[in-house]
């Protein structure tokens, strides 16, 4: 009975990974390695003006003298620095006039990933950077949101045509001084999005990023700095994937969010880079700070994550809730396989008055992997009246893998009240019987009693994505309970 | 329809079942009833196909199959259908992506297409009127915070949804106060036809005053003891399972 459970069991976490191919285009990399020249050929290549070469070296300067943070419950393998390659860019012109002049490779690639980057072909109401590992390749909608006054661009176009926001903003919310990786991103990053969203503007349409690593041997530093200016609104998300690859590739990223009086940021990542293979070999070392503020009064920052790829993730999106009345919110589905790992969770501080947060964070394990929820709330001297709740709901298939939950609250104001729930349970046999007597298959009864338990958290993402993400969770755990 | 030959079951190292011989044709009810611990929820879980007990010794034939040589699915599918005693609770998923999926396997099944989501939405607002829950699913997950009377209805609800050939109502009477059993009885009953057959496995008579069998079995200690008609229920009310425990020591 037990034997017959774990080949239900493997049968499910046998899915396959849907995004595992190479696309050959010729690429411009530089030499493997990290130094301060590569620091300066970077910002060369992207001809940077003086503040950003600046911002990188003293990044950089700083960064060798940090040590890999060990407080996560991860077991990371030593990565070493000087056999990436930090920039890669699929070769093409400099400057692109057309979607015909996008190399058909890579129109094919982004095609095979179900983002066609033909504005005609693509999703109503959605806008799209495609970067592909160091560049972003197109930007769909530019002119149209332009007409609002809205700036949606690569992060390297907006360093060269919009230096006054970007020096303004960046690493202002995430210092490069911050941590060890968004320290190593502040000196190498390559790309990511930008996007400026003016006084009184509610952006029509979902702004997207689609992340790729393509290129062997490299990493992805992206950066991706969204500025809500008073009473604005804008929702935006990201995907990612990569090529199946038995080495394992870097990726971290840092990702800021400014909301000033009365704004609204509402930030989906649906995060599904190649998690590697059964056994545990491949996969990306995900690595991402990303931090909000709610820098005016009345602001919101909302994120949702629904992360099933990697390898390894460590990922903490917060908010820092500065203005009064703000509030923050953090809503999440992390989901383990085979030997994944993920320690991940929420930071929320909260300084204004009457700010309040809310935590949702649903970790689902099967396999052999580990799943950790890591959270923080802290509420500061004049935070009064501040108020979180926090729920972190852990439910495990099988019986080798492993759910945790590090709670840490620090209260500094006692006119708060947070309240914290947490929950582990299993898939029950039950649950699945159940199912099956009403001719509903075990594959299927997981990926219904899965995104059952998800629901609350897929509610939040935009209505073109939930679906996606729907299959996305099913796939990830394809093969895995009895 | 269903024929049971010389079945012995076990979970773990206890054999429950111990030679059960029974046969039901279309068109009939059989009650299986006996004291707590003979078998009957055994019973209920072979035909079904639950992993936890092994079949060592016999053969079920259903509808000219080997029954035990399909999955579980594969027995719903081919119209075997279970009221459990306890149904179980999944929560967030909605009754109405529940039955869904369930309807379209089963369609799946017949060669059939998916059901059109209008087709489907009428047919479930008539349903519900089987046992009087009108409006009360949608909107719920799969029995989460249903009261013992609801999540009872809400199986013959789904008995009614998916119209099965072979229906095994266990203990479906349990937990249920009068008016309930009222409706969850008349339910069964509208849906019983010529071509279909039910096994109401109970341990009180109180169900068959309701859902009257043609034939009665009494199962103890995993064998059938006794099979007699619809009065044997009485008889069993009055006088208790110990004379047939009696009965059944002396043979």
């Amino acid at each position: 009975m037990e034997n017959e459970q774990s080949n239900i069991l493997n049968e499910v976490t046998g899915g396959e990974y849907k995004y595992g191919f190479f696309s050959d285009v010729a690429t411009d990399f530089i030499p493997k390695g990290l130094s301060e020249e590569v620091v300066r050929i970077i910002s060369a290549k992207k001809e940077e003006p003086e503040f950003m070469l600046e911002f990188r070296l003293k990044a950089f300067r700083h960064w060798q003298t940090m040590k890999m943070p060990e407080w996560a419950h991860l077991i990371v393998p030593k990565i070493n620095y000087q056999d990436i390659i930090f920039y890669a860019a699929p070769r093409q012109q400099a400057k692109l006039n057309s979607l015909d002049e996008v190399d058909p490779e890579l129109k094919a690639t982004f095609d095979q990933l179900g983002i066609p980057l033909d504005e005609q072909k693509h999703l109503a109401g959605v806008a799209v950077d495609a970067v592909i590992d160091s560049v972003s390749i197109k930007t769909t909608f530019k002119e149209a949101l332009s007409e609002q006054g809205i700036i949606f661009c690569s992060m390297s176009e907006a360093v060269k045509e919009h230096p006054d926001l970007v020096k303004k903003y960046i690493g202002s919310v995430v210092p490069y001084t911050d941590n060890y990786f968004a320290t190593l991103n502040s000196a190498v990053f390559s790309d990511g999005s930008f996007c400026y969203i003016p006084k009184g503007v509610r952006c029509p349409m979902e702004l997207s990023t689609y992340f790729r690593i393509n290129a062997a041997n490299t990493g992805q530093f992206e950066r991706t700095l969204l500025i809500a200016d008073d009473n604005a609104y804008v929702s935006y998300l990201e995907g990612c994937t990569a090529p199946m690859r038995d080495e394992n590739q870097l990726h971290a990223a840092v990702v800021e969010l400014v909301a000033l009086e009365g704004a609204e940021i509402k930030y989906s990542t649906v995060q599904n880079w190649y998690p590697g293979d059964k056994n545990g070999k491949g996969g990306i070392f995900n690595f991402v700070t990303k931090r909000g503020i709610c820098k005016g009064n009345n602001s919101k920052i909302s994120w949702t994550q629904v992360e099933t790829g990697s390898a390894i993730t460590w990922k903490y999106p917060s908010c820092i809730l500065r203005g009064d009345n703000s509030y923050g919110e953090f809503y999440s589905v992390a989901v383990t396989n085979n030997h994944q790992q993920a320690d991940t969770g929420t930071k929320m501080i909260h300084i204004g008055k009457n700010t309040r947060s809310r935590i949702v964070s649903k970790g689902i394990s099967a396999g052999k992997s580990n799943n950790s929820y890591r959270g923080l709330v802290k509420v500061l001297k004049n935070a009064e009246n501040a108020r979180n709740h926090s729920q972190c709901d852990s439910l495990l298939l099988g019986s080798s893998c492993g759910a945790h939950t590090f709670p840490y609250l620090e209260v500094d104001n006692q006119s708060a009240i947070v309240e914290h729930e947490a929950t582990t349970s299993k898939i029950g046999e039950d649950q699945i019987f159940y199912c099956n007597q009403r001719g509903i298959s075990t594959e299927d009864a997981v990926g219904l009693i899965v995104n059952g338990y998800a629901r609350e958290v897929l509610n939040q993402l935009p209505m073109e994505f939930a679906v996606e993400a729907q299959k996305l969770l099913q796939i990830s755990l394809e093969g895995s309970v009895g | 329809m269903l024929q049971i030959k010389n079945l012995h079951a076990k979970i773990g190292d206890k054999e429950i079942l111990k030679g059960i011989n029974l046969e039901v044709k279309a068109g009939e009810i059989h009650a299986i009833m006996g004291p707590n611990g003979s078998g009957k929820s055994t019973l209920a879980g072979v035909l079904t196909g639950r992993e936890f007990i092994e079949v060592t010794q016999g053969e079920i034939i259903y509808e000219g199959k080997n029954l035990l040589e399909l999955s579980p699915e594969e027995r719903a599918r081919e119209g075997v259908f279970l009221s459990f005693q306890y149904p179980v609770e999944i929560p967030g998923v909605s009754m109405v992506n529940f039955m869904k999926t369930a309807v379209n396997e089963m369609r799946k099944h017949k060669g059939l297409p998916a059901m059109p989501a209008g087709d489907f939405l009428k047919l479930m607002r008539e349903k519900q009127q089987f046992v009087e829950m009108e409006g009360k699913l949608t909107g719920r997950s799969v029995n989460e915070g249903f009261s013992g009377g609801e999540k009872k209805k809400n199986e013959i609800f789904q008995m009614a949804m998916l119209n099965p050939k072979l229906s095994i109502l266990d203990e479906t009477d349990s937990g249920l106060d009068i008016d309930a059993l009222r409706i969850v009885a008349t339910g069964v009953n509208k849906l019983k036809t010529a071509e279909n057959a039910t096994v109401v496995i109970t341990h009180y008579q109180r169900l068959l005053d309701y859902i009257v069998p043609d034939i009665i079995h009494v199962l103890y200690d995993g064998r059938i003891v006794k099979t007699a008609g619809k009065e044997l229920a009485l008889e069993l009310e009055e006088k208790g399972y110990d004379w047939i425990k009696k009965e059944s020591a002396e043979l």
